[in-house]
């Protein structure tokens, strides 16, 4: 029964930005969704507001909407596509969630929209938590398997409080319905911890629903994908185990496919009930994951929870397997069935099978907390993680390690060298997950723990603990060996030890290691993912790497070109950087070269089997790099490696690459240092004549400061050695200097801090362009909302630049063609300039692909990161252009004047954190990046384009209502006019004293509120975090000083979050957010496909 | 709660070497797992990621070497309750990385003690997948695992290897049977009693037709049809069983003998390839076989598909694209294997007799088949066959 004849055109909604439980996973899920139904012949409509994806590139969908994924800008798409299906399953929570207010608000019904892929019916049952425990207790009446959590569902703190009472006492847990990646859920040992968590749960569900439960703590979890098609064909395609007993959500958790510690008994009953749960829900076509809690001691089986829709781990479970599931659920959805879709990687058996692995997968989650030193570490059920890495390997300890290396973190590795510490201490430190904990086991197994003592602490499966106990011993082998011998060191490879791990355990450099086992020929052979553990011949090369006997990598006769990814999304290299080695995948392969991925982000669209001729999931260090370069090598003609688009990880490996005769195309790693060096930088910019803000460079603090005195207040200073604005900070004066330097002392000793002048009100440039050793095209200009020290990455911009003239874009042009020509560009590079006083300075340059790629690409029509590809396979820009990969005239410096505006917006992660009193962590920007996502507005107008992309980020921009505003003192010159624009929009202005002085000397009527640290009035006049939490504030605007400085601000902007209140905390940026609420109030906001945009644009080239 | 798994003594690693000799000469060298020594026999690859236990004591796998596909065996240990016969029948066993410490709150001992007790000859460390694929491409073979004293020359084990018996042509099925007549109660009311003949039975399968009110008498492989209506039998039921379908030629006459007087017949595995040949098709030896717990089977009256658990080196020759006439009526494939058309199923359509090539009973794999039994239920009760799994 093939697929349905009465569908010929679908709808399907993307997840929108990156944030902490809905990431890369939908974008390669909704990429997949979408090139499936457009080669089934379907008209694909999409909407997602997220630029970076390779889902919205034009070629994926034939109208792409990069607009809010919110019901009213969706209604608009569906009024003027008029879809005739509705595909809401692969967007995740974001896309269900619009779908079911769709559904419900009857635009559907009254455009004659048809849901595909899940009925609203079943999303209810799956997630709604009452209806969910019917389910399981139906599945118990009929196979007598399976139970639920004992728990009670409460709607307000009093059914909480009760609750408790009900299920004997502390702990529970606490979770609200529908909100994703488990946000604002929760343990509660004690009656406060309840009140916060179970207050914000109400808050954040739509429905002010939380469930309160017995606690499972410290049980056995495990989760199995499935899928169903409308014969009632059902598949469990993974069982994943957690390697993190209960208590720490699967999102944060170690997690390991298949299952290792469970008979078939066991497995075959978490499969029957599974079964059963999908068809009592009711999902006909497509997959859905169940998570269960086991109990180590006598089997009781519980079912924590199942989401009707494709999730992170069915992402997870796609690569693990082999076995496409968002691919195959986009099928189902138009009316095949399981028997009827071909296995792509056997070709020769359908996708009603369940795959078997001869291997073993691990995934390991990367966090972020550094970027917020005062959150919470300990993980719980809110996922906390910002990316994760997975591994394969043909044993447990093979695939761990390398996942761990995979992670690419300072200490995620496990390490042999000094002394482990205290046993007791180790053990206490156990007892509470966080990121490392295996680590800290490790270490207490060093410090003598048995295995009794470690599973006493932590829970974890004994047969997990006694592996890592394994690991320990080759260690201890490796240590007291007398010599490395082959026999041991082809042992502790098999084991999955790095060259560094042993190099460090024999006092060895790596390199040493590498050349003593190169000459003894002890290499790893690359196996093949191939769903089927071998029984039928694999046709799709996907790798991975193991020390066995017997290599599978077939030879070749085109010329191959290896990119490196760019490994775990971790924030400051995300999603962006996936997109432009998607895109130089996709441009070699059109340009005749077989192209060869590799990286260890299960997430991406890069580790999907069919994005490049071959795939690699290894991990992105020198030495699997090397190996993989060698087995290419063996295979066939090796045209070069590509390190310029995965971002930090591929470039800072370049060098040693090219050390070790790796030909790198493109971009040469010498030319990457001279950019990153500032002494050589500095060189490059004084023969162009170029001025960059005065800086120096400080081992102490009288060097500091003799240097801050020198260049005047305030200073930018941050350590040498890193990137992504890590430990960067404005430093106002001296007592902050020596604060801050006290902060990092640790630093200074080992690296010397940077001090720069920093630009007060200037204009924040970043650029974007193209070289190829003689001609340059400017890719794009994106003009800064906030001014120059908001991280670029955590600032909202616009392109084209929106008050630049031809004279700026002109300096622009020739400075950006100056570095990159002294700097030995071939391909992209990446500027930011400063626009200060009227002069020009250049703050950095990066010669590789940057974050803002995707963006500029979809803004101006044009593919940067193909462009790129091609010219570091030794292309020209004129060939490109007569080629048309690039437009044959002007480039994005010369937009046609009726160009629209598109605005990028970041996405911040605050509400996920909590600090260890379970307050907010504070929400200011500053020139250390912690966004976790991205959005786009399109756009006419600028102030559209800006409030579709506030819409996108965080919701609408209100257009009545009240406004607070509280500003730094030197940001009070600026505000009069925007204060006064929103008076006339009809708002009602609150203020505190010192603000209101200010406002009412500009004739600006405001209201007086109390400051929190003056607490209530004499007559119950409330402070102005009781009004926003009260919900009397529609948009806030609070501009800091210093960071943490003052308490009010801190609380305010904390307590914005936790309402959800949009809360602005530059001058620029409400200065953006008056236009925006102008253009709403005006009502001119219509929707415009990326295609559309293209034409506009292309025409305006001719 | 205490750690639920007894953790036994650690070893620093002790490696007894062991070699696998193929009989084309490919060898593989590792570590001896489980008895040291050497053993014989066909090797054959099993994907099955869980339920080694059920495997290892499955009889079909008499005079079979296995290799498991999933790397880590033994994670789970072995317990009473799971093994599908009273002993480990596998004539050796390959695995790539073998447990340290079992950990389960059923596991009474490790799966390394468990071999060991029972002498069964193992080899650990090897490159299972290259063995496989090899495998796969060569078909089945015989092998030899050699460890401790039994080490030699290569050229040694190969002959050793190249003089032991092949599986084509071998008549096995009254090794593995029970050599006296017993009896599984039906649980509950009893409602019907059926003869099964016992060519290598797992110890699932008459426990799910007790789980349907039926008594089971299993008789040994060499039965007479007179011993099987002796219990005055309300439907008969041949088994699974090791060895080449091609010699079972007493068990033919006999499932002859039933389809004359029209007892309602049901055959699993051996017992499909048996109904086969007395409906006058052929058996053949397939390449490599289907040994795991993943298969797609269709169910062609409904076009349904289940996962399923196989262990069959041999498989029936019908037509797929016609009903055919036999000596007992008409007949039909009525299950076929979705990887490679193999015939998984036979149904008789004039005559009260169906069979599958595959394990409805499951143990190890998944339960969608288990309608199968309620099929044989519905034949004895005179009811129209069920054509549907149910759900």
């Amino acid at each position: 029964m093939p697929k349905r004849t009465d569908i010929k055109s679908v709808l399907v909604i993307g997840s929108g930005p990156i944030v902490i439980g809905q990431a890369a996973e939908f974008d390669y899920s909704g990429t997949q969704a979408c090139r499936v139904l457009r080669a089934e012949g379907l008209r694909v409509v999409l909407v997602n507001s997220n630029p970076a994806t390779i889902m919205t590139d034009p070629e994926i969908a034939d109208a792409t909407y990069v607009e809010p994924i919110t019901p009213e800008f969706v209604e608009k798409i569906i009024a003027k596509e008029r879809p005739d299906v509705l595909l809401p399953t692969l967007g995740g929570q974001t896309a269900l969630n619009t779908a079911i207010s769709l559904h419900e608000n009857g635009t559907l019904a009254k455009y004659g929209v048809e849901l595909i892929g899940a009925n609203v019916e079943a999303i209810h049952k799956g997630e709604d938590r009452q209806l969910f425990k019917g389910v399981v207790e139906a599945v118990n009446a009929r196979i007598g398997h399976g139970e639920s959590a004992r728990s009670v569902i409460c709607h307000s703190m009093d059914d909480v409080l009760k609750g408790v009472e009900t299920l004997g006492g502390y702990p529970v847990v606490v979770r609200p319905s529908f909100t994703m990646g488990g946000a604002g859920s929760g343990f509660a040992h004690d009656e406060e911890d309840l009140r916060r968590i179970a207050g914000q749960g109400l808050a954040l569900s739509p429905t002010t629903e939380v469930l309160l439960e017995e606690s499972i703590l410290g049980w056995k979890e495990y989760e199995l994908e499935l899928m169903r098609d409308k014969n009632d064909n059902v598949v469990v395609v993974c069982s994943i185990e957690n390697f993190d007993p209960m208590g720490v959500h699967t999102g944060d958790s170690i997690t390991v496919a298949p299952a290792m510690t469970l008979t078939d008994r066991e497995y075959q009953t978490l499969r029957d009930i599974g079964i059963a749960i999908i068809r009592e829900v009711g999902v006909d076509t497509g997959g859905c994951n169940i998570q269960f809690a086991i109990n180590p001691v006598d089997g009781r089986v519980i079912v924590i929870e199942m989401n009707p829709r494709v999730s992170r781990s069915s992402a997870l479970a796609s690569k693990a397997t082999g076995f496409p599931i968002a691919k195959i659920a986009a099928k189902l959805a138009v009316g095949y069935t399981l028997d009827e879709i071909p296995n792509d990687i056997t070709e020769q058996t359908p996708a009603s099978f369940e795959p078997t692995l001869d291997y073993v997968v691990v995934k390991v989650p990367r966090f972020a907390f550094e970027k917020f030193p005062s959150a919470d570490a300990t993980l719980t059920t809110t996922m906390k993680s910002v990316g994760e890495a997975m591994a394969m390997g043909r044993n447990f300890p093979e695939a761990l390690n390398k996942a761990l290396r995979s992670l690419e973190k300072k200490g995620s590795q496990f390490s042999w060298v000094g002394e482990p510490g205290d046993k007791a201490e180790l053990l206490t430190k156990a007892q509470v997950p966080t990121d490392g904990r295996i680590n800290t086991v490790m270490q207490a197994i060093r410090a003598g723990a048995t295995q009794e003592e470690v599973f006493e602490a932590t829970r974890i499966d004994p047969w997990f603990v006694d592996q890592l106990f394994l690991l320990d011993e080759i260690a201890t082998e490796l240590a007291e060996a007398e010599k490395l011998d082959p026999e041991l060191l082809r042992y502790a490879k098999r084991h999955g030890f790095s060259d560094q791990q042993i190099g460090e355990i024999r006092g060895l450099k790596p390199d040493v290691v590498r050349e003593v086992r190169h000459a003894l020929g002890i290499r790893p052979v690359f196996k093949t993912v191939d769903t089927c553990a071998a029984e039928f011949a694999a046709r799709t090369p996907y790798f991975y790497s193991s020390y066995d006997e017997e290599t599978e990598v077939a030879p070749r006769t085109k010329p191959a070109v290896i990119i490196l990814g760019s490994g775990p999304n971790r924030i400051g290299q995300g999603i962006e950087f996936d997109y432009s080695c998607v895109h130089a995948s996709f441009a070699l392969a059109d340009a005749g070269y077989e192209t060869v991925m590799v990286n260890c982000n299960p997430e991406t669209v890069s580790t999907d089997y069919d994005t490049s001729d071959r795939l690699y999931f290894e991990p992105l260090t020198l030495e699997d790099v090397l190996e993989i370069v060698h087995a290419e090598q063996q295979a066939g003609p090796l045209a070069g490696v590509i390190v310029q688009l995965g971002g930090q990880t591929p470039l800072g490996l370049a060098q040693a690459l090219k050390d070790n005769g790796v030909p790198i195309v493109g971009t040469q790693p010498e030319a990457i240092d001279l950019a990153e060096e500032r002494g050589a930088f500095g060189r490059v910019l004084r023969d162009a004549g170029l001025p960059a803000p005065k800086h120096g460079t400080a081992f102490s603090f009288e060097e500091a400061k003799a240097i801050a005195d020198e260049i005047g207040y305030p200073v930018l200073a941050r350590p040498s050695y890193v990137l992504g604005g890590r430990g960067m900070e404005i430093v106002y004066d001296e007592a902050s200097l020596a604060s801050y330097l006290e902060r990092h002392a640790g630093l200074i000793s080992e690296h010397p801090v940077l001090i720069d002048r920093f630009l007060d009100d200037a204009v924040e440039i970043d650029v974007d362009a193209l070289y190829d050793g003689t001609e340059l095209y400017l890719g794009g200009v994106m003009e800064h909302i906030e001014e120059a020290g908001i991280h670029s990455g955590d600032s909202a911009c616009a392109l084209p630049p929106i008050t630049l003239g031809g004279y700026d874009i002109k300096r622009l042009r020739t400075s950006t063609e100056a570095i990159a020509r002294g700097v030995g560009v071939r391909g992209l590079i990446n500027i930011q300039f400063a626009l200060a006083g009227d002069i020009l300075y250049v703050l950095e340059a990066n010669p590789r692909a940057s974050r803002t790629v995707p963006f500029t690409s979809k803004a101006t029509a044009v593919p940067l990161a193909k462009a790129a590809a091609r010219i570091s396979l030794g292309a020209t820009i004129a060939e490109l252009r007569t080629e048309g990969l690039l437009p044959a005239e002007g480039d994005g410096g010369t937009l046609p004047a009726d160009c629209p505006i598109s605005v990028k917006e970041a996405v911040m992660p605050w509400s996920r954190f909590r600090d260890i009193h379970g307050r907010g962590v504070d929400t200011v920007l500053g020139p250390e990046m912690r966004s976790t996502g991205e959005v786009m507005g399109i756009d006419k107008v600028f102030g559209t384009a800006y409030a579709k992309a506030q819409s996108g980020a965080y919701g609408a921009l209100p257009t009545k209502g009240k406004v607070f505003v509280s500003v730094a003192n030197r940001d009070k010159r600026n505000l009069v006019f925007p204060a006064r624009a929103l008076v006339d929009q009809g708002f009602e202005v609150l203020a505190t004293a010192g603000t209101a002085e200010v406002l009412q000397r500009g004739g600006i009527p405001s209201t007086l509120v109390r400051k929190h640290s003056e607490g209530e009035g004499p007559n119950g006049e409330k402070t102005i975090i009781q009004l926003i939490h009260e919900g009397a504030v529609d948009l806030i605007i609070n501009t800091p000083y210093g960071t943490g400085g003052r308490l009010d601000g801190y609380e305010i902007r904390t307590a914005a979050v936790s309402r959800g209140v949009p809360c602005l905390t530059t001058v620029q940026a409400m200065g953006a957010a008056v236009q925006g609420i102008d253009a709403l109030l005006r009502g001119e906001v219509g929707v415009m496909s990326l295609q559309e945009h293209a034409a506009l644009i292309n025409a305006g080239r001719q | 709660m205490t750690a639920p798994a007894p953790t036994t003594q650690r070893q620093r690693r002790e490696r007894v070497p062991a070699v696998l000799v193929l009989e084309d000469g490919r060898t593989f060298r590792g570590q001896a797992y489980g008895a040291v020594g050497e053993t014989f026999g066909e090797a054959v690859f099993n994907t099955g990621m869980s339920g080694y236990q059920e495997t290892l004591t499955d009889p079909s796998y008499h005079r079979q070497v296995v290799v498991m596909t999933a790397p880590q065996i033994g994670n789970t240990g072995v317990n009473d309750e799971d093994p599908e016969s009273a002993r480990i029948w596998v004539a050796g066993y390959v695995v790539r990385d073998p447990a340290r410490i079992p950990s389960n709150w059923r596991s009474r001992r490790s799966l390394d003690e468990e071999l060991t007790t029972q002498g069964v000859v193992g080899i650990s460390g090897i490159d299972t997948r290259a063995l496989t694929r090899h495998l796969r491409e060569r078909g089945a073979m015989r092998v030899g695992i050699f460890s401790g004293e039994a080490l030699a020359d290569q050229a040694v084990l190969l002959a050793k290897v190249q003089a032991s018996p092949e599986m084509k042509g071998a008549d096995l099925c009254a090794e593995v049977a029970t050599t006296e007549k017993y009896v599984v109660p039906a649980v509950g009311t009893k409602k019907f009693t059926v003869a099964a003949l016992d060519l290598g039975i797992k110890a699932m399968t008459p426990q799910r037709m007790a789980e349907r009110g039926i008594e089971v008498h299993v008789f040994p492989a060499n039965s007479t049809l007179e011993e099987l209506y002796s219990v005055e039998p309300d439907g008969v039921f041949f088994s699974n069983g090791p060895g080449d379908p091609a010699t079972a030629d007493h068990q033919v006459a006999v499932a002859r003998g039933v389809l004359e007087r029209r007892t309602p017949f049901f055959g699993i595995c051996f017992g499909n390839q048996i109904l086969g040949r007395a409906l006058g098709f052929g058996t053949y030896k397939l390449k490599y076989g289907h040994r795991g717990i993943n298969q797609p089977v269709q169910d062609r009256t409904t076009g349904k598909v289940e996962v399923t658990a196989h262990n069959h080196g041999f498989a029936v020759q019908a037509p797929l694209d016609k009903v055919s006439d036999t000596p007992y009526g008409r007949a039909e494939v009525s299950h076929v294997c979705l990887n490679d058309d193999v015939v998984e199923g036979l149904h008789c359509l004039d005559t009260p007799a169906f069979s599958v090539q595959y394990h409805p009973e499951a143990a190890a794999g998944p339960h969608d088949a288990a309608y199968l039994f309620d099929r044989f239920v519905s034949l004895m009760a005179g009811a129209p066959a069920r054509t549907t799994a149910g759900s």
